[in-house]
């Protein structure tokens, strides 16, 4: 061993927490974010080198093989089309807590049956954590790759059979910590949190989504802190409490702009209010309008507010979009994009998909600054958006979404809705927007409606 | 493990979670998806225990899971950097963007 070594391995660790805090305090503003995601990396490649220098290491063959093969397949999981970042953020959540549940199982054997009870109950938080993240991530994956159904499923007595496994689990990690010798139990424990994984998304819909892609997050990285304090690795302890930390502010404030909570979410109450709402429906007139009536009425606007959502995602229509926004902003018309916290299926989807449109990025607004917009906009464009704009959710107590902070789309002098049919939406919810009279709808598939109005405002381009 | 060792462990989850806390509070919500990838990504410095675990060669069973534990950190690393440094260079701003 080369003397000295366990301090510059050290050092390595110091210095790469460091970068990683500031990585993450460069991103608070997209001008500084890249030199974030440098500092992330030049922490990772420090800490990493540092660690191969560790003297305890006899063997660097597998390291290099590990290394290498996870290279080979982080490219094209780096690569993905940015309409698959959402499943692919799902992937990596169970890719990062499947190492954390395997080296602490490793970790386990290693040591059982000597095990401290502090040490055991840490390593067993570890694993079940790691555990359910890991199946439940996949199943997050599946559903959102549509591998998977995407709509929930419910049973009766389904969250008694989820908090009975969770309990089992929990038994099972308490009896472990008082007896370590008990190793023919810690298979079970483990194979326990990953049905329990399976079982906590089943019943979980699309729309849901965000809230629940940021919880796992947390787990992940709640389960890396743990690993942390089995390893004594305090720079490990960092990178966990960090990402737990972000995926825990961003699961409150998904939950907070569904107004529901996290056990709301989690033991699903969406799938079973369904039903008490569709009787209200009835065949109410609603005005629609054709792309020429479309574009003109967006031509005679000053200000116009467009409003996108998951099915824009859906219909790929981010580009038509930006066409339209080029043509209408070239006429003078001031555009912008009022985005819901929830819009789409992670906690800021649509903005990385119109910023990859080539839209910049002052031009999109949240919730917060969107909404005292309403009142002066001509025209509120809703594309692929449907509950985030339902007026019920301020106004009609007996909804299911009541309460729900949303986005004033019918404050807005019209109201242009593109959609496909009069089909409610996710959760089954009659949208009242749909019936006012200063709402038009566009019936159709976005990214076909938002072409046809394209083509009508660059053909009649003179007036305006 | 330890007294010592968890009572400075505890401290350093106590203290990062805060600065945690204060730092990711002020992401803006346009950035929130490169948030979840980049946050990811550090996550994935677990790799550090999984190399020691697989490198020590203390079992067959230990290497077998550290191996396959790296593949799966190291493939989030990469992967996690390279799309958050993707989306990140979209982002343009009206004022720098040509007309």
């Amino acid at each position: 061993m080369i003397p000295g070594s366990e301090y510059v391995i050290e050092i390595t660790y110091i210095v790469a927490a460091v970068l990683f805090i500031l990585a993450l305090k460069w991103l608070s503003s997209p001008v500084t974010a890249r030199r974030g995601v440098w500092a992330g990396e030049a922490g990772m490649v420090l800490a990493v080198a540092g660690t191969l220098l560790y003297h305890g290491i006899v063997d660097y063959k597998w390291l290099a093989v590990g290394l290498v093969l996870g290279a080979i397949i982080g490219v094209p999981l780096g690569n993905v089309g940015m309409t698959a970042v959402p499943q692919r953020t799902a992937l990596s959540h169970a890719f990062g807590a499947l190492c954390v549940t395997l080296v602490g199982t490793a970790e386990f054997y290693l040591r059982a049956p000597n095990v401290p009870p502090f040490m055991m109950s840490v390593l067993s938080l570890e694993v079940i954590l790691g555990g359910l993240t890991v199946t439940g991530s996949l199943m997050a994956a599946g559903k959102l790759q549509e591998i998977l159904p995407q709509r929930p499923i419910t049973y009766k007595g389904q969250n008694f059979v989820n908090l009975a496994m969770l309990a089992i689990a929990v038994a099972i990690a308490v009896r472990l910590v008082l007896h370590p010798e008990a190793m023919v139990l810690y298979p079970f424990m483990v194979g326990i949190a990953l049905v329990f994984g399976v079982m906590m998304i089943v019943p979980i819909g699309g729309a849901d989504m965000p809230t629940v892609i940021s919880l796992l997050n947390s787990y992940a990285g709640l389960s890396a802190a743990a690993m942390g304090f089995v390893l004594n690795s305090k720079l490990l302890i960092v990178a966990g409490s960090l990402d737990g930390a972000s995926g825990f502010i961003l699961s409150v404030n998904m939950s907070k702009a569904m107004n529901r909570s996290f056990t709301n979410v989690l033991f699903g109450a969406f799938g079973q209010v369904q039903t008490s709402s569709a009787a209200a429906v009835e065949a109410r007139p609603v005005h629609s309008a054709t792309p020429e009536e479309a574009a003109a009425i967006l031509s005679a606007a000053n200000k116009v507010v467009i409003v996108p959502g998951y099915g824009m995602a859906v219909a790929q229509a981010q580009h038509k979009v930006r066409e339209l926004y080029d043509l209408l902003t070239k006429k003078g018309v001031d555009v912008k994009f009022g985005i819901h916290p929830v819009a789409g299926r992670m906690p800021g989807h649509m903005n990385v998909l119109l910023a990859e449109a080539d839209i910049p990025y002052d031009k999109l607004m949240d919730m917060d600054e969107a909404n005292p917009d309403f009142p002066q906009t001509d025209v509120a464009l809703v594309i692929g958006a449907n509950d985030v704009t339902n007026p019920a959710a301020r106004s009609d107590a007996g909804s299911p979404i009541y309460g729900m902070p949303i986005l004033d789309v019918d404050k807005a002098r019209t109201v242009m809705v593109i959609k496909r049919s009069m089909n409610p939406g996710f959760a089954g919810i009659d949208n009242p927007l749909y019936y006012l009279d200063n709402t038009l709808m566009l019936f159709g598939d976005a990214k076909a409606f938002v072409g046809s109005i394209v083509r009508e405002l660059s053909g009649g381009g003179g007036h305006g | 493990m330890v007294k010592a060792d968890l009572i400075n462990s505890l401290y350093v989850f106590i203290l990062a979670a805060f600065i945690g806390f204060e730092v990711i509070r002020r992401v803006s919500p346009l950035l929130h998806t490169p948030l979840m990838s980049l946050t990811n990504a550090l996550d994935a410095i677990a790799v550090v225990g999984a190399i020691i675990l697989a490198g020590e060669h203390k079992s067959t069973l230990a290497t077998v899971l550290g191996t396959v534990a790296i593949v799966a950190a190291t493939s989030n690393a990469v992967g996690g950097f390279i799309i958050t440094d993707r989306m990140l260079k979209m982002f343009k701003s009206s004022r720098t963007q040509k007309p």
